[in-house]
């Protein structure tokens, strides 16, 4: 039996390359567990912030205290869903999220446990969980987006309802997807009632047509390029967008509702520690960092856009100052999970 | 020699047997223990949704499954799933028949460019489209995003398939005076067909669970509301009983599959030996370049046009270094190659099962092991949380976890690949081998190896490319603090840094080429060599 060379030659690139890749496999070992090794103290971190920033952070904790901090990132949603299937096995031992609901989600299951209590002082009691189990770092606020080629100041909706209007009608884009736009809609519940909410949120949904975005990076861009006059996003993104755009490509302004509207919400990014974790002293520590003075002035000078929560620090940024936000009164707790707004999104058949 | 020893004088262009390969009448006991372990691997996403599933409570369960948003989103998914699967049977037929049989200009060229669109991330394509033409949305925009994305799927099966045909078939149905049309539709088509409607369930399956590109594209499916269930209700048991349609939908795009495949049967006597069969285009020669241009205009040039352009017009100020970029695209590449590796491995059981033993219950096994390809990634992601944490604590968030991962999720792209060639490699050799005194080990080293051998290559290539641009289920996955080129890009394109993400897509782009070309030119030299040996 004589098999043509030119046949056998692919058996042996096959099997070369089959090899090489287990020994390329083999190579790629993870790194150490959470815990302490040879006097080093490990913790692992799951975080849905801002990667860029959360880095500068984790370094500069690691640079003060020693202790190494393993950052996992992912959706916060992501992360806290698999923290809950992780259950008391979970490999993680602090999580930091964007928005409050997940730190809510995780604490309903007994997952977190309290904070120490003189971090929690660092930050005013309202934008800290009620019970002590996660403690506020940082805040963004809700406002409209509009496209200043297509709108004056003066044609802008004073009010989130206003949006139900018809004049709106294929002009506003909607990103009802995104955790930022659950608060909107609880915030609405809780003023005008759960029937006027679901009437606003069908008229929202109507209005907006096919302008339904999966995120709001993609609503605050589908502005500046003018393919819809408004949009309700967190001030940030818009910010993110014209430090990497440049002032001169910005077709887009920020404006606020009138004060104490539905529609001007702060939305709390938070962190917490695992009931679960095997390194409590470690990750109370890291928590107490973020809302020191020195995590706080990281945030403040991040190009996160957010506003630092913690020991009396105030953004860096060129952004209306914290104390002169005219937000609604919506509580931690009245926010929740979110599921309230879910089950509004299903009866309007957006989601 | 040896190859043409086998070819037998039967020239019957549809035989009455019930398979391409004789059967072995013997029971292959271990070979049913590896490919029943295989699927068992495979059932995992399946038993945790069903576990999730039931949490839910019936009447909440039928609530969420029967209301009319639902099944519209059924609705959504299904059409889409039809139509797209309609354009990339004709897309993958015809440019694999114009590459293969026929003399296109620049055919080498074309083989590599034309398998490449598989290899670009659906958000990178997404993002693309929406980019440079806003009014791609809903379903129009969809079908077109996802056929110029997924008709690979069809090309290579379909394009191995003619490669390995026997030409000799042709050359007798127009002896005996079918036209031309007609012997492409009765003996070309047909002999390509089990690779046609493997191409066909790969698509259809994917666009089962497709997130990425819906999301951008403004389409909902039931995928995408999965994602919305499990990330924003935080309600994984309501997100798996929509899974569970996704699950039953594949059953019937498998059955249907399996009920077109039982029709009539076509068998080939030999291994291609003698080259390919060149059909003179003539004076189509300028049309099916105008649209192989056009084709590949649309699938490439979109989304690379956008990475060049976030490249020179970004003013992202943290720009990534090149340690990160490399170390990513190591990572990537060994995360890729080792996957290919094991759901190459994991096909192979499953297909000399499936094609040497055909019976039902070979049938059904192999068929089973494709409703994996319809579940979303994070789904399966979850799964391996699940089970991994439960009973393989030290392998939780570990690089082969991970790998299995893969392996799981792209093992129906491996097992399309891997069983095509197997069906073509003709038992009679390794008899023949054997009956010359060789050792089982040695028959396969040196013969069904070299036959299979670009079957595997394909396998080993197609998904080490969709691994490659794989997102959610590496971000849940993967070893904590471990970044590849995909983690990267999201990170930065959260993070509306379009200019320090475009080097991580370009990079993804720039991996994906090789094992293009090689699935190219792997295809295009082999036999036409083996033809001059003759």
């Amino acid at each position: 039996m004589n098999i043509p060379r030119e046949v056998r030659r692919p058996a042996l690139i096959v099997t070369s390359v089959l090899l090489g890749t287990v020994l390329l496999a083999a190579g790629c070992s993870s790194g150490p567990p959470s815990g302490s090794a040879g006097g080093q103290t490990t913790i692992t971190l799951y975080s849905g912030q801002h990667q860029q920033t959360t880095a500068t952070l984790v370094a500069a904790f690691e640079k003060k205290t020693g202790i190494n901090v393993k950052v996992r990132n992912n959706d916060e949603a992501v992360l806290a869903n698999q923290i809950v299937t992780e259950g008391s096995a979970s490999p993680a031992d602090v999580i930091y999220t964007e928005n409050s609901p997940a730190l809510e989600q995780l604490q309903g299951k007994n997952l977190l446990t309290p904070v120490a209590p003189s971090t929690l002082a660092t930050v005013p009691s309202r934008y800290s969980s009620p019970t002590g189990d996660w403690v506020g770092v940082s805040a963004r606020v809700s406002m409209i987006v509009y496209n200043t080629d297509r709108l004056s100041p003066g044609q802008l909706p004073r009010s989130i309802l206003d949006l139900a209007d018809p004049r709106w009608k294929g002009k506003i884009g909607l990103a009802q997807g995104e955790t930022d736009f659950l608060p909107l809609v609880i915030s609405v519940e809780r003023t005008y009632g759960k029937s006027a909410a679901a009437k606003w949120l069908a008229a929202v949904k109507s209005n907006a047509g096919a302008n339904v975005y999966p995120d709001n990076e993609v609503l605050t861009n589908e502005v500046n390029a003018g393919h819809i006059e408004l949009g309700i996003i967190n001030s940030y993104y818009w910010h993110r967008q014209r430090a990497e755009v440049g002032r001169s490509a910005m077709h887009s302004a920020l404006a606020t509702f009138a004060p104490g509207d539905a529609g001007y919400v702060i939305d709390v990014s938070g962190a917490g520690v695992l009931a679960s974790s095997t390194e409590k002293m470690a990750s109370q520590r890291f928590v107490a960092f973020l809302v020191g003075a020195e995590g706080q002035e990281i945030i403040a000078h991040s190009q996160s856009y957010e506003y630092p929560l913690g020991s009396g620090v105030t953004t860096a940024q060129p952004l209306p100052p914290f104390a002169t936000l005219q937000p609604a009164p919506l509580t931690i707790p009245e926010l929740g999970d979110g599921s309230s707004a879910i089950s509004l999104l299903q009866q309007a058949q957006l989601a | 020699m040896a190859l043409t020893a086998t070819a037998g004088p039967e020239l019957d262009l549809v035989e009455p047997i019930t398979s391409p390969v004789p059967a072995r009448s013997r029971q292959p006991v271990v070979l049913w223990i590896v490919a029943i372990a295989v699927a068992a691997l495979l059932a995992l996403p399946l038993v945790y949704v069903v576990v999730q599933a039931t949490q839910t409570g019936w009447s909440e369960m039928v609530h969420l499954v029967f209301r009319r948003f639902t099944l519209g989103l059924l609705w959504n998914t299904v059409r889409l799933s039809a139509a797209v699967t309609v354009a990339c049977a004709v897309i993958g037929t015809a440019t694999a028949w114009l590459v293969e049989q026929t003399d296109l200009p620049g055919r080498r060229f074309w083989a590599v460019a034309v398998v490449l669109p598989v290899a670009i991330p659906d958000f990178v394509i997404g993002f693309g489209w929406v980019s440079v033409a806003p009014a791609v949305h809903g379903f129009l925009g969809a079908w077109l995003v996802m056929t110029l994305a997924l008709y690979p799927l069809v090309y290579l099966p379909v394009a191995a398939s003619f490669r390995g045909s026997d030409p000799g078939q042709q050359e007798v149905a127009r002896s005996l005076g079918l036209s031309r049309p007609a012997t492409f539709a009765r003996v070309t088509l047909a002999q390509a067909r089990p690779a046609l409607l493997g191409g066909c369930v790969l698509v259809s399956l994917a666009l089962l669970a497709e997130y990425g590109a819906f999301e951008i594209l403004r389409y909902q499916t039931l995928t995408t509301e999965i994602f919305f269930e499990s990330q924003r209700s935080y309600n994984i048991p309501v997100a798996s009983s929509l899974s569970l349609i996704l699950v039953v939908v594949s059953f019937a795009v498998l059955g249907g599959e399996a009920m077109v495949r039982g029709r009539g049967r076509i068998t080939r006597t030999t291994r291609a030996i003698r080259g390919r069969r060149v059909h003179a285009l003539g004076r189509a020669t300028l049309p099916a370049l105008a649209g192989l241009v056009t084709l590949v205009g649309l699938a490439l040039g979109v989304p690379v046009g956008v990475v060049v352009y976030w490249l020179a017009s970004g003013g992202s100020t943290t720009l990534p270094s090149s340690t990160s970029l490399t170390g990513a695209a190591l990572t990537t590449a060994g995360y890729a190659a080792a996957a290919g590796l094991l759901a190459t491995l994991l096909a192979l059981p499953v297909a000399l099962l499936a094609v040497r033993h055909p019976r039902r219950s070979t049938a059904t096994l192999e068929r089973g092991t494709f409703v994996v390809q319809a579940v979303p990634g994070l789904i399966i992601a979850l799964a391996l949380v699940f089970f991994s944490i439960r009973v393989l604590r030290p392998l939780y968030l570990s690089t082969p976890l991970l790998i299995i991962g893969y392996g799981i999720m792209f093992f129906p792209l491996a097992l399309v690949a891997v069983r095509t060639s197997v069906a073509q490699a003709p038992l009679a050799l390794e008899d023949v081998a054997r009956s010359l005194g060789r050792r089982r080990l040695a028959v396969w080293w040196r013969v069904v190896l070299p036959l299979v051998g670009p079957g595997l290559a394909a396998a080993f290539c197609l998904v080490f490319l969709s691994t490659v641009t794989e997102l959610t289920l590496t971000l849940v996955l993967v070893p904590t603090g471990v970044q590849t080129l995909a983690t990267q890009f999201w990170a930065y394109t959260g993070n509306l840094s379009y200019a320090a993400a475009a080097p991580y897509a370009g990079l993804m782009i720039a991996i994906a080429v090789v094992p293009s070309y090689v699935l190219g030119r792997w295809f295009d030299r082999l036999p036409s060599r083996t033809g001059h040996s003759a």
